[in-house]
């Protein structure tokens, strides 16, 4: 069996220089800069939300209802509701807050899950070719052959209709649904990239070097294919995640997401149009706008991390 | 510089930069040339010397990021090229200056056929269309000798062999009657047969059109072969210029000198004497040194040549040479095998087998490895109509009863051209690949199909050195991981002590201790090349398989990895099956010599019979198309026709039969033929008897003398 070694010194001080080489490509371009910036600031929401919202109960209803929002961007003055009540007198600016927390871990913790079991997958099928790749191969392509919403509105809408027993390990999957469907849709991606990336990496001759020294297929997938993988990975990483975004927010949308009265931005559009959109249109707008910054930053910021990567590949 | 009569292109004081993070960076300096109507100038340099950018720059044609400094010439013809613009430039590009490139399947559209492409180049140049085009097609079709122009014609670009692509790009350039032909490596990527037809028909061309020809190069057998004037360029800058007999019968720059006897020719030994190598690497474009560009790799170097830089003096005879010792050190220049001794000491030490014959070496050695009839046939996958008809393709039979027998600490080289089935051999030997059917013994053991089925035991006793150092080190594992590796996991070091012995086979590998934490980026090729030998060699190996472990490395460098080879052989006494498509290098290195046609071994021998008659008629056609790095070596070269048959459907009887010069008859092409035994177990498979074949080639393909 392999003796698996952690990464030695000069490995992390080159994993520093390639980080630090790539948040520099990242400001050479102002787009991904600014990409960069917002998706730094949203997540200094989501970490600090709490802190940071006026209001921080999700559910606070004590305001008067319907105050139009106080935001006053030229004299730089945010008043009592920067961005008005809704109908029940609920803070829209600390629910946007506060649903920057809900967003990033869905789609963060979803991206990353499905990232790491993909590539996991992918490198494995690329690796090992065969009947293997040819089995898992074709599995991945019906996933992908049904459109992502409706796998994943079918799959919540079978699991929230279970009934389990409260405490239950189904129960606690049941009520991380969305988590599960992210993972599920995302995973067979991420393995189809992996997978073809270790296609053509798995040919260098320094993998057959490592082969006619013996070394198992763990070291080889790990220690010799991985690092080659895991530029495009990263890349694939970042584009997943504001997939991910897009999702989770549609999903709350349909009311298949969050439920009320959870500040889920998805959701909050979805509460507040039709016939209240003429009463209070800023309790939708600015949480759809919040979706439609944070995915176009995401998506510029992704932008940046592949030229960045391509350029020192 | 005698003025020329009539110039065609004329070139002063050409510098031309690159832009590189905003700053512009130098990559040729103070470039000149002359060139008259009907003269081959050769331009000789290493990777980085700057030949590709002149070519760029002399068709006016350089990237964005190029740029030619003020104050440079480039006169073509009498009209000045730097003052036009592109869509100026763009007339001369259609008709008066050509380009051959290296890679010529790139080079053509791949979603055109050849005769569209080919008349396209005519109307732009003449505007001529229709008949006439199509028969001046034809007409320079049959001139670079393509076979079938008519069938040629109809067909894409991948259906054409890469020697028939070149032939087809050769053809472009020329069917405008160009004044002016810039060939930047047209046969770098050609197997040697395609590349002796190659160069005899732009020879035959240029004589009888009167084109003037730039040829660029890293080949000096080549440029011996082809070329009236040779420049040496490195680092940018010219380093000598002179005819080409002068220049290789009395090289004056001391570049040159190395470069020269650093390329083994044909028949050459490791036993003879050592090649001459160039330590160290040519500098950065970024830290140029003040001094000579080449002052730190110039064994003669001193005080002078590292602070001031030295002019291109112009001597008699229409030489120049950039050096500051040139006349001092001219006497002693000339490469006798005396100063090649004296050159030796300076450099790396020598082992111990140098001087030992043949028989004293290790021809007592017991039989390391004995391989019977190994044979690899790759399935091919059935077509809808083979599944309906039931029928099975033939699979291709890139390896077909090959029989082997290697000796303990010696060198069996393995020669052919590209498709012989070489490589596929070596792979089958190393495990990477199945066998279908043979028998490989090791030491007398049975040795396992695949390498993953074979025992540890095994596995340290058969090492490889692969071809690309590029791809052969894993690049986000430091020299250091790389040589432990294999020490940790064949030979059971603890991780101090690898990490110790891994410090000494660095040093083994003549290189320092500090190279140990570098990464492969920060390696040059040779360097890595090296860092490969060092972990082939970790696990103590009984036979290492090297698979064209020098060809993409400069000419300098690749000595040195020879020698390094030698060197390690030597003292550890490990076997090497020894690949490569160039038979000089082969033969430098290798006891024994085995020539491989069509997954068929055809001649099999001791290294120095290779080189005389009797020959295999198509071992003869690949020694006879060596180019050799003497323009005084002149050779009558049998031409083979570029067509390698298919490993599908091979030629039956004899393989050969299909290229043979030497055919005989119907009894080729009916029967396989024998293999003939000759003296000191030379063996050759031919229908001819050696007697005869040996009546037949005596004097045919005289050999440059050896001292």
């Amino acid at each position: 069996m392999a003796q698996y070694k952690p990464a030695e010194s000069g490995d992390v001080s080159r994993l520093l220089a390639a980080l630090q080489g790539m948040i520099s490509a990242q400001l050479r371009h102002p787009q991904s800069a600014a990409g960069t910036l917002a998706v730094a600031f949203f997540l200094l929401l989501a970490l600090f939300g709490p802190q940071l919202a006026p209001y921080p109960k999700a559910n606070d209803q004590r305001h008067d209802p319907r105050v139009p929002p106080t935001l006053d961007i030229g004299a730089f003055k945010l008043g009592e509701h920067p961005f008005g009540t809704d109908r029940l007198g609920r803070d829209v600016y600390s629910r946007v807050i506060l649903g920057a927390g809900s967003i990033f871990r869905i789609a963060g913790l979803g991206t990353l899950i499905s990232v790491l079991a993909g590539s996991a997958l992918g490198l494995f099928m690329g690796y090992q070719g065969g009947w293997v790749d040819e089995v898992i191969g074709r599995v991945i392509d019906a996933l992908l052959a049904i459109p992502a919403l409706l796998l994943a509105l079918v799959l919540v809408g079978i699991i929230r209709n279970l009934d389990f027993e409260a405490g239950s390990w189904q129960a606690a999957l049941a009520d991380n649904v969305i988590l599960l469907v992210i993972s599920l849709l995302y995973i067979p991606i991420v393995a189809r990239v992996a997978r073809s990336t270790t296609l053509d990496i798995k040919t260098r001759e320094f993998v057959e070097a490592a082969e006619i020294r013996g070394e198992s297929k763990f070291y080889i997938i790990f220690r010799e294919i991985l690092p080659s993988v895991a530029p495009s990975l990263v890349v694939e990483a970042s584009l997943r995640f504001s997939y991910a975004i897009f999702l989770v927010a549609s999903l709350g949308f349909l009311g298949f997401g969050a439920r009320p009265p959870s500040p889920d931005w998805g959701l909050m559009v979805n509460e507040n149009r039709g016939g209240f959109y003429q009463l209070t249109p800023w309790a939708l707008e600015f949480p759809a706008l919040a979706i439609a910054i944070l995915v176009i930053a995401v998506n510029l910021m992704s932008d940046g991390i592949r030229r960045a990567v391509q350029k020192g590949a | 510089m005698a003025v020329a009569t009539r110039s065609l292109l004329d070139v002063e004081r050409l510098t031309i930069s690159y832009e590189v993070n905003k700053r512009w960076i130098p990559a040729v300096r103070d470039f000149h040339l002359q060139l008259r109507p009907g003269q081959i100038v050769g331009l000789v340099g290493e990777s980085g010397s700057g030949k590709s950018t002149i070519a760029l720059a002399l068709m006016h044609y350089l990237s964005n990021n190029g740029r030619v400094e003020r104050g440079g010439q480039l006169r073509f013809a009498g009209e000045d090229l730097l003052e036009k613009s592109d869509a100026e430039m763009r007339r001369f590009w259609a008709k008066r200056i050509k380009f051959v490139p290296q890679n010529a399947g790139a080079a053509l559209n791949p979603s055109i056929k050849i005769g569209p492409q080919v008349l396209e180049t005519l109307r732009a140049a003449d505007g001529i269309d229709g008949d006439a085009a199509y028969d001046s097609m034809m007409r320079v079709f049959h001139d670079v000798r393509l076979v079938d122009p008519e069938r040629v014609a109809q067909r894409y670009p991948h259906e054409l062999s890469g020697g028939m692509q070149q032939r087809v790009t050769i053809a472009m350039a020329l069917i405008s009657n160009p004044e002016l032909l810039i060939m930047d490596e047209p046969t770098t990527g050609l197997d040697v047969t395609t590349e002796a037809a190659i160069l005899d028909l732009v020879r035959g061309l240029i004589a009888e059109r009167g084109t003037g020809v730039i040829y660029i190069s890293h080949n000096l057998g080549v440029i011996a072969q082809l070329c009236e004037r040779v420049i040496v360029l490195y680092a940018g800058e010219i380093m000598e210029e002179a005819p080409v007999l002068d220049l290789f019968q009395a090289p004056r720059h001391p570049y040159t000198i190395g470069l020269i006897s650093s390329v083994p020719t044909p028949g050459q030994s490791k036993r003879a004497a050592p090649l001459q190598s160039i330590a160290g690497n040519p500098p950065a474009l970024t830290s140029m040194p003040g001094g000579c560009v080449f002052a730190e790799r110039c064994a003669w170097a001193i005080d002078i040549c590292r602070d001031k830089r030295p002019p291109l003096e112009e001597l008699a005879d229409e030489r120049a040479v950039r050096c500051h010792r040139w006349e001092e050190l001219s006497p002693t220049l000339n490469p006798s095998p005396k100063v090649r001794e004296g050159l030796a000491d300076v450099k790396a030490p020598l082992p111990s087998s140098w001087g030992k014959g043949p028989g004293d070496g290790g021809a007592s050695g017991e039989t390391l490895m004995q391989v019977s009839d190994l044979s690899k046939h790759f399935p091919v996958v059935r077509s809808v109509r083979e599944h309906l008809a039931r029928a099975a393709p033939s699979p291709i039979r890139a390896v077909d009863g090959v029989d082997l027998h290697l000796r303990a600490g010696r060198t069996l080289g393995l020669v052919g051209e590209s498709g012989s089935g070489k490589t596929t051999l070596a792979r089958l030997i190393i495990g990477l690949e199945e066998r279908s059917g043979g028998k490989l013994e090791l030491l007398g053991m049975d040795v396992r199909n695949h390498v993953r089925d074979r025992s540890q035991d095994v596995l340290s006793k058969i090492q490889m050195v692969f071809q690309n150092p590029q791809n052969s080190l894993n690049p986000y594992l430091s020299v250091r991981q790389a040589i432990r590796r294999p020490l940790i996991k064949l030979r059971g070091f603890s991780p101090a002590d690898a990490d110790a012995e891994a410090l000494d086979l660095l040093a083994r590998v003549n290189l320092r201790p500090e190279y140990a934490d570098r990464y492969p980026d920060e390696l040059s090729g040779g360097e890595k090349q090296r860092v490969a030998i060092a972990r082939a060699f970790a696990s103590d190996p009984d036979l290492i398989i090297c698979d064209e472990p020098v060809s993409a490395l400069d000419v300098s460098v690749q000595s040195a990895v020879l020698n390094l080879l030698a060197a390690l052989q030597d003292e550890h006494g490990s076997a090497y099956l020894f690949i490569s498509h160039n038979l000089s290098v082969v033969g430098y290195l290798a006891d024994t010599i085995a020539v491989m046609y069509l997954g068929q071994l055809v001649e099999v021998g001791e290294a120095r019979e290779l080189f005389q008659a009797p020959y295999h008629p198509y071992s003869e056609a690949l020694v006879s198309a060596i180019p050799v790095a003497d323009p005084r070596h002149t050779q009558e070269r049998i031409l083979l026709s570029d067509d390698l048959p298919s490993a599908q459907n091979l030629p039956s009887g004899c393989r050969f039969h299909t290229r043979c010069p030497r055919k005989i008859g119907d009894i080729c092409e009916r029967e396989e033929p024998p293999w003939r035994r000759g003296d000191a177990g030379h063996l050759i498979r031919c229908h001819i008897p050696l007697e005869e074949l040996t009546s037949l080639q005596s004097g045919s393909i005289p050999l440059p003398e050896i001292e």
